[in-house]
């Protein structure tokens, strides 16, 4: 009885939040169409979301590439297929590490800092001093998030990728001595259009979700230094958990659309 | 001091009921408010003023009742209706809650930019003047975080007034301030009233500044209005309640 009483609470409680964070995006692009647009935080947000994390996603993919790379090819090496681990690295980059590993990234640097900030301007009462002076908030403060994360998510993918695939390519024929001509070859030869179209969508998911979890929890923060502590924590675990579940799903319906190349 | 401006109501609250963590805050609070006059809503702390001016503004929506500002029902509206009824109301509140992210010459433009005002030099200027009017020029470049509390409270004031609203609620304007400023602070919401006919809701605890300021006095006493009239019906009331608050007695041992 307990346990189908907290079963059953869990999944209301789930339920309810699924749909403020509907009811949020409802609001976001009610406002957008309402062309509630402030080109100047736009372009602000695109500075702090795209430009501020060019270190993480460099880093990250340099490293993702070269670490795959080095593990691809001390496999296919037994196989005598030293040259596969061109394309393996490629549409693994495009389809699943890259848009995965920047998502979970840029939930934790820039997810963070969002619900950290507008938790702090909840508790504040500076989100009050913004509907009183008769500003929505989710104007002012989603909105601007909201597009300079669709314009900056999909740019940084591709740069987490591109910079993986030439870190797995110096790492493959500088250091383990595979033929540059071949790798290059077989690297193009497998990987098509429609892997940069499946990167490049997971891009634009991944940071929908970061926004809305994130807002979500910043606009809700509950009172206090705890309360913005808990709704950071909160926008890390969750937006990283719904990109990790949500990937699956993506993966799945994608593959429909844009299936391996031959 | 009875208001000598046109008597019409324009502001009515009635029947207000809401209620905090499963306390009850209101418990049918009304009140009327006059054109041009300055009301000063008096009662204890934690005893619901501040609450009740949030639901002025829309910030909190009563779980019975109705707000009525100049002839329309605010309790009703949608967040996105309330928006030009806001713009008539200047709010000051009790922290300023001045924008952290903004320095204070931003924070007083910020109405004014987000009304579609986009000529510099007009904005620049109304800033000048909004903090002069507080006494805080000089001060335009710093960031709230290196304001005093007194300042950023009359930072929060200048950035209130900059549209010229209708309507000012105040929540505790001079709490945390020196005497001085205290006193220009009254003098100012005074000027407002006589100059601009500002119609003004002071919540407070200063009874000096009550006198100074206040044409009708409303007091706040367990989610009702216990007293409402004017100061000096306030001054000569030999009811208990009252007697303790405006003389502040505690009635507890020493």
């Amino acid at each position: 009885m307990a346990l189908a009483r907290y079963v059953g609470g869990t999944l209301l409680s789930f339920s309810c939040y699924l749909g403020e964070l509907a009811f949020l995006i409802a609001e976001t692009f009610r406002g957008i169409l309402g062309g509630h647009i402030r080109l100047r935080l736009v372009i602000h947000q695109i500075f702090e979301v795209g430009y501020r994390s060019q270190l993480v996603v460099l880093l990250t993919g340099g490293f993702t590439g070269a670490v795959f790379a080095t593990q691809a090819f001390f496999q296919f090496h037994r196989l005598q297929m030293d040259t596969a681990v061109g394309p393996v690295v490629s549409v693994s980059m495009f389809r699943e590490l890259g848009p995965v590993l920047c998502g979970l990234m840029v939930a934790g640097r820039v997810g963070a800092a969002m619900s950290a900030e507008l938790g702090t301007m909840k508790v504040t009462e500076q989100l009050d001093a913004l509907r009183a002076l008769g500003v929505h908030p989710v104007d002012y403060l989603v909105i601007p998030r909201f597009l300079a994360m669709v314009i900056s998510m999909p740019l940084l993918v591709i740069e987490c990728i591109v910079v993986g695939i030439l870190a797995g390519y110096i790492v493959t024929t500088q250091i383990l001595g595979v033929s540059e001509v071949y790798y290059l070859y077989n690297m193009l030869h497998f990987t098509g259009g429609k892997d940069v179209a499946m990167g490049l969508i997971k891009g634009v998911v991944f940071g929908i979700i970061i926004v809305f979890v994130s807002c979500h929890k910043g606009l809700n923060a509950r009172e206090g230094a705890v309360g913005v502590g808990r709704a950071t924590t909160d926008a890390v675990v969750a937006g990283s958990l719904f990109i990790l579940v949500i990937n699956f799903f993506l993966t799945l319906t994608l593959n429909i659309f844009f299936p391996a190349a031959k | 001091m009875i208001p000598s401006h046109n008597n019409q109501e324009i502001i009515s609250v009635d029947n207000l009921v809401q209620t905090l963590a499963g306390q009850k805050i209101l418990r049918g609070f009304s009140l009327k408010v006059y054109e041009g006059e300055t009301l000063v809503l008096l009662g204890r702390s934690g005893g619901g003023k501040s609450v009740f001016l949030r639901h002025l503004i829309g910030l909190m929506r009563p779980l019975e009742g109705s707000i009525c500002v100049d002839g329309q029902n605010i309790t009703s509206l949608k967040e996105r209706e309330l928006a030009p009824v806001r713009k008539s109301i200047g709010m000051l509140f009790q922290n300023g809650a001045l924008f952290d992210s903004m320095n204070v010459a931003d924070n007083v433009a910020f109405p004014l930019r987000e009304s579609g005002e986009t000529n510099e030099a007009f904005i620049s200027q109304k800033v000048h003047d909004a903090l002069q009017m507080v006494s805080l020029h000089g001060h335009l470049s710093k960031m709230p975080a290196s304001l005093s509390g007194g300042m950023r409270k009359r930072a929060a004031l200048a950035r209130a007034l900059i549209n010229q609203p209708r309507f000012m609620l105040y929540d505790e304007p001079t709490a945390g301030l020196d005497p001085i400023v205290a006193d220009s602070i009254d003098l100012l919401i005074r000027r407002l009233q006589r100059k601009l006919g500002v119609t003004s809701i002071v919540v407070t605890h200063d009874m000096k500044s009550t006198f100074t300021i206040a044409d009708h006095v409303a007091l706040l006493h367990e989610g009702r209005c216990y007293f409402y009239g004017t100061c000096d019906q306030l001054r000569t009331s030999t009811d208990p309640v009252i007697r303790d608050f405006v003389e502040g007695r505690s009635h507890e041992a020493p």
